[in-house]
């Protein structure tokens, strides 16, 4: 949900960039916004501008076949992991010994597991934990990143030279490496895990929030701000942060994916959740097992996982395209 | 000019090399909340079994009862000799298991390699380059697909086809030259996958560059403008990303290695992780690092040739 919400903004946000003011909505739609703000006539203006905006925004999605499906993809897998019950009636650890290893069918659509649990339950369950670590990953990178980044880009000077000197080395150890490190440290689970991809992403993050503050903090509206007499603080948090954030975003979007695989990956080599609670990464571990006689049992959540990395990637990059 | 550029580059190297392992170091020795405590684990050995003297003892044995910046120096020091300390779980030296997993992880990282350049490059050329415009059309997306597979679920379909289906070439195991196929495969297809999607975009823009106008009203023909023009310039960003993408070569080889069970050191880092053996995991991750710096500072060096002018406008650290 949190991302449906941030898209908007941000179509909102790029459609502002895009246009001035006085030529917003394209050429064609003019009549038809033009009638829209006749009939709002009682609303305040800033509240029709920002309606229009939207629609725009709305009109210009809808016109992309394949990010709309992305997104929809993207909506089930959220509200599925929120609330998994609502589209499955099995219980992922319940038992059937009489059922084990079934073809995918209509009762179950991507079959059972060698105990009889059905594997689309496990892997909507699945959802839950995966994206709980994927939310706490991309989170916790965006937080240090954007911290990171605004620091070494506003403040200069030797605090800018060890800091970013410390995002090269993190460069310079492979992710997944790096992921190791720190789940010997931490042991293993969901939360060590999320923190070990984490690690690994903040080092993006940082780099280009840097590279924007530094693009934004000469710019003339900040020096009026300041002569302004607004306080630095205030200008960091009011001016520089909001004008920022943009390619963050986008690259957020990217990491969401990046983020996925590596969770997937490191649940897959066996340190994520104790079982019978099953990462997706897990699940195609275990179906491993019965390659030969069940090639399901891995292979279709296998599928999904790329599936929803695809849609991530196409969304982010749609984003960027209508960013531009 | 160009030997303070080298220079520059080597000290840059070693100093990433450096705080690399300090990274390392400071995350395994520092961050648990009881470093002797997890050694004791991995070595299955119980804290509340052993009596203090024996404790004193082990702690001796890891090197764990000197001040946290001694063992940190003496460590380092121990490093640069090559020798990485004593497995906990296999009672072995860290850098005899080494010398005995690294030949197979380097045909496989090898392998994969060279499939990687034959791939990625062939696509995108061929991509930009193709006269069948349908060609161009797919050839132009499916990196887009082959970065969002799994790497895990790649491999496993690749079993699935190849090794249970086809029975071309064996599911797992090292032996023989087959056996290298399908999980080099595997870890060529995400990155030639990048591979491709930069190249294709870096030769798209360089075909739009006014010399290419230039070359072409000159009357050069087609392929002369393609390679010597356009492929040239753009092999640039390529040649960094193919660096990053070689030097994690050997975290990729973890997977693939866990996979079809080979005894690399990609499944040695697996099993050691699994089992929390702190100086084996230490030992592959600063390797690995000191594999991915080294082969950056060779395309560093490679630069220059391509082109000159990053030795005369670039300042140098």
């Amino acid at each position: 949900m949190a991302i449906d919400t941030a898209l908007s903004s941000s179509l909102e946000q790029a459609e502002l960039e895009t246009f001035p003011p006085a030529h917003r909505g394209r050429p064609g739609d003019l009549g038809e916004s033009g009638e829209n703000r006749e009939q709002d006539d009682r609303r305040p203006p800033l509240q029709n501008a920002r309606r229009e905006r939207l629609q725009y925004a709305a009109r210009r999605v809808l016109r992309r076949p394949g990010l709309v499906v992305a997104i929809l993809l993207l909506l089930f897998v959220i509200v599925s992991a929120a609330f998994p019950a609502l589209f499955t009636h099995f219980d992922p650890y319940a038992t059937a010994p009489a059922d084990k290893l079934k073809a995918p069918s209509l009762s179950h659509l991507f079959g059972t597991d060698e105990i009889g649990r059905d594997l689309f339950t496990r892997v909507l369950y699945g959802s839950t934990l995966t994206i709980q670590a994927t939310l706490a990953a991309v989170a916790i990178a965006v937080v240090v990143g954007l911290a990171l980044g605004v620091v070494t880009g506003f403040l200069g000077g030797w605090v800018d030279l060890v800091l970013m000197r410390l995002v090269d080395v993190m460069l310079a150890i492979p992710r997944l490496l790096l992921a190791l490190v720190i789940v010997t440290a931490l042991g293993f689970g969901t939360v060590p895990i999320s923190i070990a991809v984490a690690v690994g992403i903040i080092p993006g993050f940082a780099r280009i929030t840097r590279a924007e503050v530094l693009k934004v903090k000469n710019l003339p509206y900040i020096e009026a701000a300041r002569t302004g007499g607004a306080s630095w603080a205030r200008v960091l948090l009011r001016h520089i942060l909001p004008n920022s954030w943009g390619p963050v975003f986008v690259l957020a979007v990217l990491d969401f994916g990046v983020a996925i695989l590596a969770i997937s990956a490191l649940s897959f080599l066996g340190f994520g959740a104790a079982p019978p609670a099953a990462e997706w990464g897990t699940l195609i571990s275990n179906g491993r097992n019965f390659l030969i006689t069940s090639p399901w049992l891995s292979l279709l959540p296998g599928l999904f996982v790329g599936l929803v990395v695809f849609s991530l990637n196409h969304i982010s990059k749609s984003l960027e395209e209508l960013q531009r | 000019m160009f030997a303070r550029y080298i220079s520059g580059r080597v000290l840059q190297a070693v100093l990433v090399l450096w705080a690399a392992y300090t990274v390392t170091f400071v995350v395994l020795y520092l961050l648990p909340s009881d470093p002797v405590q997890l050694l004791l684990a991995a070595g299955n050995i119980d804290v509340t079994q052993i009596s203090p003297d024996q404790l004193a003892a082990l702690k001796h044995q890891y090197g764990v009862d000197q001040p946290v910046y001694l063992q940190y120096v003496n460590q380092l020091f121990e490093f640069v000799r090559g020798n990485f300390g004593e497995s906990i779980t296999k009672n072995v030296p860290v850098a005899q298991l080494l010398a005995q997993r690294l030949p197979s992880t380097l045909v496989l990282g090898a392998s994969a390699v060279l499939l990687t350049i034959v791939l990625g490059v062939g696509t995108a050329s061929l991509a930009v380059f193709a006269k069948v415009g349908w060609l161009r059309t797919v050839l132009s997306r499916l990196p887009a697909i082959g970065v969002s597979l799994p790497p895990f679920f790649v491999g496993l379909l690749l079993i699935q086809v190849f090794a249970f289906q086809l029975k071309w070439f064996p599911a797992s195991g090292d032996s023989g030259a087959a056996s290298v196929v399908l999980p080099a495969v595997m870890m060529a297809i995400p990155t030639a996958a990048l591979l491709a999607q930069v190249l294709t975009r870096s030769l798209e823009d360089a075909l739009d560059e006014p010399y290419v106008v230039t070359a072409r009203a000159k009357g050069l023909s087609r392929s002369g403008i393609q390679w010597r023009h356009a492929f040239r310039n753009a092999a640039l960003p390529a040649l960094t990303l193919l660096g990053l993408l070689l030097g994690s070569a050997l975290a990729e080889a973890v997977v693939a290695e866990t996979i079809f069970t080979r005894n690399g050191i990609g499944k040695l880092a697996q099993e050691s992780v699994l089992q929390q053996d702190v100086p084996v995991v230490q030992a592959i991750v600063v390797i690995a690092a000191a594999l991915f710096v080294s082969i950056n500072l060779i395309i560093d060096l490679i630069y220059p040739l391509l082109d000159p002018r990053i030795v005369r406008g670039h300042s140098v650290i």
